[in-house]
């Protein structure tokens, strides 16, 4: 019963909330009045100052995503950097040495990606220096990464015939300034007063009631946890993540958390319909990432409180934290799997065989579900071209969306954005099956190593950063290939994404007449839905077979591995 | 293109400096005015030593004390961390049958089902400082004959175990639990 009010509340808030921060947004990005500006906007006119940057110039798209890879490539130089000096460096306070060359490029990836795997644990291996001025740093400027990129396909879709698309210095000033910071600020303050640390102080050292000693991680972790989940960045500032007492102490934090990882890409979908002078646009794709979000819930819920054979129990609590109980671990498991966050509240490894697999498959779709801040808004864009381009076909017309044809260039690169991943995924864990570095790693035998080497890809390749985290990937080879598979997923979606919309912002508006194929309505939702699950399903059913449903069978005959 | 180059990075400079430092102080600095007990740990001190902090758990698996769920770490939390064993793992059937027992055996329960689940599994941080009040409660036998306590003692414990549990947030959000830590303390003080 109070696990039902809470799935809802959830859920209520969710829906209450998503249009007005989403109409808040449309206004940051529009330049126009909002709440925010008296409190700010010193800030903003600062940052064009020290800059130089001119507020009105807007740029074509190639110099919009060259600013983008630059402003990346830098981003992860210098956190690269900073991790292999940060013995020389002050806030060292426990006198970490220097980080491993492959690790450091793996965590340099990660965070700049907006991904946040993290190979490492953040207790022993990363000064209170790096956590601030590279992981902080990188937490809010890959979310606004990924927010201004999907502003700036937002604009060529709804632009028409200009090259013009926004400036990305422009857009990323006023995403930091207006939109993170504020929510962040909020944000700690509320997980400080619920018992979350923010200090620079050594780590304590207590001495237990039996007489041992233990030494207690501190740290200036609220302010990082605010941003790591409203930007779906979800790299703990402890090993355990939001399960650490320490940075999600209460199931009120608990239930904010979850709330900040959804609440920016289901409020983008909103500044989309504001762009698009249509709320029922936004509503079709809200709901439909809905009813993806809802059905993976159900399962995952069915699933772990169905009775496991092997450990004779149902709903067990392994890698769960007594506060949140079940019903809260499942939920953020969806959520924070749906949303590219990866932040995680109980440990997914442990979970249900079914309950793993609606995780895994949510990462393997893309991230669209809500998706990551920005990726999940384009990432279901781009299946939306796939969409009109295969129900134009059906009926033998040129595809059109929003008033725009949409021709063989969009859907290539569309097909790009979609593929890109998902051979991240299938190729580097098929390589990672096959040979001896990759085995080495798994911390589980049978179907359920696979699925942990499966997840890990799937998790790079969606930018997620979650983990079936048993498996040991701070090696050479796990490093390199999930940075590389990271990158990939990163970029190899966000060129194409800005391919289509500099060409659909030169295209033509042409009026609605009766021929015009609808996408704002149930029958659209019904042929998105079915284009992402055969799309998903058919790439993917062959490697979840292998791993999550085979445990699942067996399980139920008791078999242990 | 040089232009670009350089506002990038001013810019990369500019909010290292924004959301790297400023942002990070400023917190702390207000988070140790308004809630200095909070951001510093909620560390807990007796004889002017510090015994633990209110919200990491602690290993407690003395026959007089409270017992804490099973960790993955053993309660050291430098890095926090769980078993990661999966659904159908050999290795974590054998620990949850084994600690069924020794729960069994040692607080005599005589039904292993009653036992609570998370009392043989062990927690996502491997830090969790809570129990349920079930468990407990299920504790107080063997404490109680640890302790030499009698009734009137026993039942002014089974009073403590109801007073300390704390109930879902807004009445809804989370699970009834109670501290461990913070119950052994209590007990210390009988």
């Amino acid at each position: 019963m109070n696990e039902a009010i809470q799935l809802i509340l959830f859920m209520a808030v969710l829906v209450a909330l998503a249009p007005i921060i989403g109409k808040f947004m449309a206004k940051v990005f529009m330049g126009e009045n909002h709440f925010m500006k008296p409190v700010f906007g010193w800030l903003e006119k600062i940052i064009y100052r020290i800059s130089g940057i001119s507020r009105e110039e807007e740029m074509n798209w190639k110099t919009y995503l060259y600013g983008v890879l630059l402003f990346n490539l830098f981003g992860m130089v210098f956190l690269f950097l900073i991790q292999m000096l940060q013995a020389y460096l002050p806030l060292n306070t426990e006198k970490l040495p220097n980080v491993p060359w492959h690790l450091a490029c793996n965590t340099a990836a990660s965070f700049t990606t907006n991904t946040n795997w993290q190979s490492y644990s953040g207790e022993n291996t990363l000064s209170y220096l790096v956590q601030m001025i590279g992981l902080t740093v990188q937490n809010f400027l890959s979310a606004a990464t990924g927010i201004v990129v999907a502003i700036a396909m937002i604009r060529g879709l709804t632009r028409k015939t200009t090259e013009k698309i926004g400036n990305f210095w422009v857009d990323i000033t006023r995403c930091v300034v207006y939109v993170l910071l504020p929510l962040s600020i909020v944000l700690t303050m509320i997980f400080v007063g619920q018992g979350a640390v923010q200090t620079f102080s050594h780590y304590a050292r207590a001495t237990t009631l039996l007489g041992t000693e233990q030494v207690i991680p501190l740290g200036p972790a609220a302010s990082q946890s605010a941003i790591k989940q409203l930007g779906t960045n979800g790299g703990g500032f402890f090993n355990a993540n939001a399960a650490h007492p320490f940075e999600s102490p209460t199931p009120l934090t608990n239930f904010l958390e979850m709330f900040a990882l959804l609440i920016i890409s289901a409020g983008l979908v909103f500044t989309y319909g504001y762009y698009a002078r249509s709320k029922r646009q936004a509503w079709a794709i809200f709901i439909t990432m809905f009813i993806l979000f809802a059905a993976g819930l159900a399962i995952s819920l069915w699933s772990e409180y169905s009775h496991n054979n092997v450990l004779n129990v149902s709903g067990n609590m392994e890698g769960k934290e007594t506060r949140f109980g079940v019903a809260n671990s499942v939920l953020f498991s969806v959520v924070t799997t749906d949303a590219s966050c990866g932040a995680v509240n109980c440990m997914h490894d442990s979970l249900s065989p079914l309950s793993g697999l609606v995780c895994m498959f949510n990462l393997m779709l893309g991230e669209i579900i809500f998706g990551g801040v920005g990726s999940g808004l384009y990432g279901i864009i781009i299946f939306i071209f796939i969409t009109v381009f295969i129900a134009g076909l059906m009926v033998g017309r040129t595809p059109e969306f929003l008033g725009k044809k949409v021709e063989a260039f969009e859907v290539k690169m569309a097909i790009i954005a979609v593929l890109a991943p998902s051979v991240v995924i299938k190729l580097f864990s098929a390589i990672a099956c096959s040979i001896p570095a990759g085995l080495a790693g798994l911390n589980n035998a049978g179907p359920h190593g696979f699925s942990e080497i499966l997840y890990a890809f799937s998790s790079a390749a969606g930018n997620n950063g979650s983990a079936f985290a048993g498996l040991n990937a701070n090696t050479v080879f796990y490093n390199l290939m999930i940075g590389f598979g990271m990158l990939i997923g990163r970029f190899g979606v966000i060129i194409p994404v800005m391919a289509i919309s500099g060409s659909m912002a030169r295209k033509k508006i042409t009026p609605v007449s009766a021929g015009t194929f609808k996408t704002d309505n149930w029958l659209f939702v019904l042929l998105l839905l079915s284009v992402i699950l055969i799309v998903g399903g058919l790439t993917f059913f062959p490697p979840l077979a292998l791993g999550p449903v085979v445990e699942h069978l067996l399980m139920n005959l008791g078999v242990t591995f | 293109m040089k232009t670009q180059t350089i506002t990038a990075l001013k810019i990369l400079l500019i909010m290292t400096v924004l959301t790297g430092i400023i942002y990070p102080l400023c917190m702390t600095g207000l988070a140790q005015l308004i809630f200095p007990y909070r951001a510093n740990g909620s560390l807990l001190k007796r004889d002017g030593k510090i015994i633990g902090s209110e919200l990491i758990g602690q290993k407690s698996d003395s026959i007089k004390y409270f017992w804490s769920r099973p960790s993955a770490i053993d309660y050291n939390p430098v890095p926090s961390g769980a078993s990661n064993f999966g659904p159908t793992s050999a290795q974590l059937k054998k620990q949850v049958v084994q600690r069924r027992k020794v729960f069994a055996e040692k607080n005599l329960v005589p039904d292993t089902t009653a036992i609570p689940k998370e009392m043989i599994f062990a927690s996502a941080s491997g830090l969790d400082p809570h129990i349920s009040p079930e468990a407990a409660l299920l504790q107080v036998e063997r404490i109680a004959r640890a302790r030499n306590f009698d009734i009137s003692q026993k039942q002014k414990l089974i009073k403590c175990i109801n007073e300390l549990t704390e109930y879902p947030q807004f009445f809804c959000l989370g699970e009834k639990r109670i501290n461990v830590l913070m119950l052994n303390l209590t007990l210390d003080n009988f």
